[in-house]
Order: structure tokens, then C-alpha cells, then sequence
């Protein structure tokens, strides 16, 4: 086979118009500001708590007794907790803890919101009223709420307090995937398909999923911030990570005793700050990637 | 729109039977034997009246009948017993609960809808000027940061540092009853828990503000002559109200949510730190009770908000 020299194409619709959605998507997402300032908290974060036991001397449950509640210092740049833990590494370490939680909750969540979404579009009328309704029912109680029930029966600890989280998060995301889903359906590649005896997978997998990854994606990245808000919520009552594992939620439950709250204000502002800051900068890369993915956004 | 209350009221309805059949099957799926809910604490049972009992509540019985069968204590008031505090009825112990709460989310709300109300409105007329802007990023900070960081920071700033404010319980241990003393109490929870509804209604308030104020019955109002003050409150702000109603509607069940860390960080006495607490000590009973009267509360308030939204909006009832 020859390398001919590319004919020159009339297509109208050749030039610097013909990137694909996605490029254009992201160029789009690289033009927010706030998303580029999301992204420059977050990666930095990222790498620090995925890689702190190389270059951070302590570890976090390792007990200093010449630092016990001491302030921030050379030797520990964040101070110490009651027992002589360094915070620093306690915070790195619940850093990585929260957003496992964080993380594998909402692939869970995404997974069942996506089958359910899939499942409520395509099985007909019956099954769509009665899916959606549940789905109804399960957005009635408020999600802490429901968050402390499902809690109290499932107990302490990471997988639970996983499991939990992504047992309480699907709903939204299945009500997305099927309204999507359902405009899809009557689309005429997919009545193509139909007609050409694509089973219900075919459709799923093949059509269905590629065509809501903006909402997945979105949704992932949104529900991460939501899902470190919870995972922190549920260890600050005391529930989710139980110690002595340290997640941000249960390092703020130590503010729950006045004397660290009045006299050791480092053991919690320290993990909220992060907290904030996490959760602020996921939320800004997620309004930038809804942005990034709606097609209207170019005409305006 | 008695048929529209009506219809509303139904699927009201129904939510709730649904939602004490999930409460019912939470119950059942909790680890221990259910009937330790109905076993006064305070007073032991020996096997063959625990026998007895058993097969006079019907736990012997399929699920379905068990369910009717708990629903029927459940509607005559009969929440069984708290396993932590012994002969304590759980009806009692959720109920003395209810009043502070609603005095707690009643205020906060209150703050909030007047804060967030009147800062969207300013927020919209002064649109793109430097307080707005300020604006914007404050509420952005509220809405997102956490109950309990809120919480804790004005905690430690407002009742550590500065004293301005006592730092917990409703009512200062040991004196007698006053209104100023709860008061006194309740302001810096209630403010707390204002902040993030506060951003959010004053977003919603600026958004649909902004829309409404490009209406043409907007521009004929200002041709008539009529003051723009008055352009603004009468004809503007009445019909950018409606979508915030929903709003707040939703809201209600979001600031329970909000309230049970406001609670637990300032010891309020409320149902959050009921459930907090039931929750921590594994106290079944107390913990769906609780849960389904929250669950009440909550269906409820989203039927009234409905029906407020019908009366104030006719065209609601059509569609």
C-alpha cells in the first residue's frame, strides 16, 4: 500500500471546525477559569496523599511522647494530637482514606444508577412506574437521615461506610441516566438497531452507555465532593471510619471534646480546611466539566 | 383545587405507607431479635412469656402480617420501648423531642428566607456591581461548606473566643425557665444553620429576579411611570417568589439534615441528637421512630409546599 498525498476535500464542514465533541469539550473545559483553578488544588492534593509515606517522616499512627498536643512546629509542621500522633501525616492518611471512600462509593453508585436508569427506560411502562417511584420514596428522607439508618445497621468501618454511601447516592444519577435513555430510545439508530435484532446488552452497552458518558462523567466528579462530604459527616457523629484510622470526618470528631476544640484548635481546622478546600475545588472541576459537555454552551 | 389537593394528598399518602414499609423492612434487617423493641427493660420476661408475647405480636407470623400488624401499634402510638434507657416508650422520648427542633429549624429558617430573600433582591438589582459579586462568593463559600465545619467554627469563634454566646444546651443548667435564657441559647445555632440555606435561597432569588426583571409587564410597569422601588417589590419580586417557594419547600428536608450536626456540636436537645445518640448506642426502636416521624415531617412539609405553590400559582393545577 501506497501513501498517496491526501486529496484536497470540498467538505464544508472541513477547517478548524472538525475536531470531535470531546476535543472541543475540553478545550472548552481548559478555557474555565475556576475549573483550571479546581484542577490546580486538587492535583497537587492528589499527588501529596498518594505518595506522603515517601517523602513524610511520620507515619500516621506513630507515637511521639515529647509531642503530645503540641503546636505546630519544624519537626511537626501541623503539630501533634493527644497522643502524640503527628497531624500532618494523620491528615495525608485521611486524605487518602476519604477519597478511597470517595471514590469507590461513587463507582458503585454509578454502576447501580446506571442499571437502574437502563432498566426503568427500557422495561416498559410497568417497570418504569414502579422503579421510579422507589426512586421517589428513596429521595423522600433527608440523606443524612437515611445516611445514620442505613449506618447504624451497617457499622464502622471502610467498607461499610462505603457501602452505605453508595446505597444512598444512586437515585439522582438513575433518574439522569433514564430520562437520557428514554429520548434515546426513539432515536433512529437505536429503532435501527432494534430492527437488526440488537438484543437489550447491544443497546445498553453499545449505544446506551456511550451516549451518557457526560452525564456519568459529570456526575462522578460532583458526587466525589458530595461523597467526601458525607463519609466526613457520618465519621464526625462518630459512625463511617472509626479510629484509629484517620479520615478528615473522624479528625474534626476530635473537636467534639471542648478541650481540643478551645485549647488545640490545629487537631480540627487543619482537616476542615482541607475538607473545604477539596470539596470546593472538585465542585468547580464538575460545573466546569457540565459547562465543558452541554453543546448549547459554544452559541452562547 | 380541591381535587388537586386531594390527588396530592393521596400520593402523599401513599408515600408515607411506603415509606414505613421501607422503615419496617430496615427494622427487620437490623441485627437482634425484634422483639427486644417491645420488651420493657425495666421489667425481664421469662422464655415462656417471651413465647406469649411473641405470638401475640405475630412475630411468628409472615412478614406481611407482621407489617400490618406493626403498623396497627405503630398508628395507635405504640413505637415499642428504647432499649438503652430502661421503660422509656419511644412515642414519649421522640415526642418531648419534636418542640425544640421545630423551635431551632423554625428560626434558622426564618433567617434564611428573610437574609437570602432580600440579598438575592439587592444581589439582582445591583447586578454584576462589586456587592454583588462579594455576594456570590460568600454564598458559594455557605453553600459549601459542611454543617458540622460551620458548626465547629462558630462554635470556637463565637462561644470560645469571643463569649458572645453560651456554648451549648438550650437552657442554662440549673436556672429556673426564661424566654431570654433560651433565647440566648438558641441564636448562634440558629444563624449557623441559616448560612447555607441562606446562600442558596439568595442564588435561586437572584437567578429567577434576573429573568423576571426582563418581562415586558416589567418594561410597561416602568413606562407607566411607577417608581422603580415599587417596580421591583410589587411587580418584580411577587412573581420571581414562585420557584423559590419550591425551594424552600425542599429545603426543609436538607435542614434536618443540618440541624443533627447543629445539634450534636451544641447539645441541643432536639430529635438530630436523639437520633444521633439512638444511633451511636445502637437503640433500634428509638432509631425508626424517629426516623418515620422525621419522614412525616418531611412528606408533609412538600405536600404544603404544593399546595401553597397551587394557591399562589393557579396555573400549577392545569398542567
Amino acid at each position: 500500500m501506497t501513501i498517496t498525498a491526501p486529496a484536497p476535500t470540498i467538505d464544508p464542514t472541513a477547517g478548524p471546525q472538525t475536531k470531535g465533541p470531546l476535543r472541543r469539550a475540553l478545550g472548552r473545559f481548559f478555557e474555565n477559569r475556576a475549573a483550571r483553578a479546581g484542577l490546580l488544588i486538587v492535583v497537587p492534593i492528589l499527588l501529596a496523599v498518594s505518595t506522603y509515606s515517601l517523602w513524610w517522616p511520620f507515619s500516621p499512627n506513630a507515637i511521639d511522647l515529647r509531642a503530645i498536643n503540641k503546636g505546630p512546629s519544624a519537626i511537626h509542621w501541623l503539630g501533634s494530637d493527644g497522643v502524640g500522633r503527628d497531624v500532618m501525616a494523620r491528615l495525608l492518611q485521611g486524605g487518602r482514606i476519604s477519597l478511597l471512600v470517595a471514590v469507590c462509593s461513587v463507582a458503585i453508585s454509578i454502576v447501580i444508577g446506571f442499571l437502574v436508569g437502563a432498566v426503568a427506560s427500557f422495561g416498559g411502562r410497568l417497570v418504569d412506574g414502579a422503579v421510579m417511584r422507589f426512586v421517589d420514596l428513596a429521595m423522600t428522607l433527608p440523606p443524612v437521615i437515611f445516611l445514620l439508618v442505613l449506618a447504624s445497621i451497617a457499622g464502622t468501618g471502610i467498607a461499610p461506610t462505603i457501602l452505605v454511601i453508595s446505597l444512598l447516592s444512586w437515585p439522582v444519577l438513575s433518574r439522569m441516566v433514564r430520562a437520557r435513555l428514554l429520548e434515546l430510545r426513539e432515536r433512529d439508530f437505536v429503532v435501527a438497531a432494534r430492527g437488526m435484532g440488537a438484543g437489550l446488552p447491544h443497546l445498553l452497552f453499545r449505544h446506551g452507555l456511550p451516549n451518557c458518558i457526560d452525564i456519568l462523567v459529570v456526575y462522578a466528579t460532583l458526587q466525589i465532593a458530595n461523597a467526601i462530604l458525607l463519609e466526613a459527616g457520618l465519621s464526625f457523629l462518630g459512625l463511617g471510619i472509626a479510629p484509629p484510622e484517620a479520615s478528615w470526618g473522624n479528625m474534626l470528631n476530635l473537636a467534639r471534646s471542648t478541650v481540643v476544640l478551645e485549647q488545640y484548635p490545629w487537631q480540627w481546622m487543619f482537616p476542615g480546611a482541607v475538607l473545604v478546600l477539596t470539596v470546593l475545588a472538585i465542585n468547580f472541576i464538575g460545573d466546569g466539566l457540565r459547562d465543558a459537555f452541554d453543546p448549547r454552551s459554544d452559541l452562547s | 383545587m380541591l381535587s388537586f389537593i386531594a390527588r396530592r394528598s393521596a400520593t402523599g399518602l401513599l408515600m408515607l405507607v411506603a415509606l414505613s414499609v421501607l422503615i419496617f423492612i430496615l427494622l427487620r434487617l437490623a441485627p437482634g431479635d425484634p422483639i427486644d423493641a417491645y420488651i420493657n427493660p425495666s421489667s425481664p420476661m421469662s422464655a415462656s412469656d417471651l413465647e406469649v408475647l411473641r405470638d401475640r405480636l405475630g412475630l411468628d407470623q409472615p412478614l406481611p402480617v407482621q407489617y400490618l400488624a406493626w403498623l396497627r401499634a405503630a398508628l395507635g402510638g405504640d413505637f415499642g420501648y428504647s432499649i438503652q434507657r430502661s421503660g422509656v416508650g419511644v412515642l414519649p422520648l421522640v415526642m418531648e423531642r419534636i418542640g425544640p427542633t421545630a423551635l431551632l429549624m423554625g428560626t434558622g429558617l426564618a433567617i434564611a428566607i428573610v437574609l437570602g430573600i432580600s440579598a438575592g433582591i439587592f444581589s439582582a438589582v445591583r447586578r454584576n456591581t462589586l456587592p454583588d459579586i462579594a455576594l456570590s462568593v460568600v454564598s458559594f463559600v455557605g453553600i459549601s461548606s459542611p454543617a458540622f465545619l460551620t458548626a465547629l467554627l462558630g462554635l470556637y469563634f463565637f462561644s470560645v473566643l469571643l463569649r458572645w454566646a453560651p456554648s451549648g444546651g438550650m437552657q442554662t443548667a440549673g436556672a429556673p425557665f426564661s424566654i431570654a435564657d433560651v433565647l440566648a441559647h438558641l441564636v448562634l445555632p440558629a444563624c449557623l444553620l441559616s448560612i447555607g440555606h441562606a446562600a442558596l435561597i439568595m442564588r435561586y432569588m437572584r437567578a429567577s429576579l434576573l429573568e423576571v426583571l426582563n418581562q415586558d409587564y416589567v418594561r410597561t410597569a416602568r413606562a407607566k411611570g411607577v417608581r422603580e422601588f415599587w417596580v421591583i417589590i410589587k411587580h418584580a419580586t411577587r412573581n420571581a417568589l414562585l420557584p423559590v417557594i419550591t425551594l424552600i419547600g425542599s429545603t426543609v428536608g436538607i435542614a434536618i439534615g443540618g440541624a443533627i450536626f447543629l445539634e450534636s456540636v451544641f447539645n441541643w436537645p432536639g430529635m438530630g441528637l436523639l437520633l444521633v445518640n439512638a444511633v451511636g448506642t445502637r437503640d433500634y426502636p428509638v432509631i425508626m421512630g424517629a426516623t418515620l416521624v422525621i419522614g412525616i415531617c418531611v412528606i408533609l412539609v412538600n405536600l404544603l409546599t404544593d399546595i401553597v405553590y397551587a394557591v399562589v400559582d393557579p396555573r400549577i393545577q392545569v398542567s
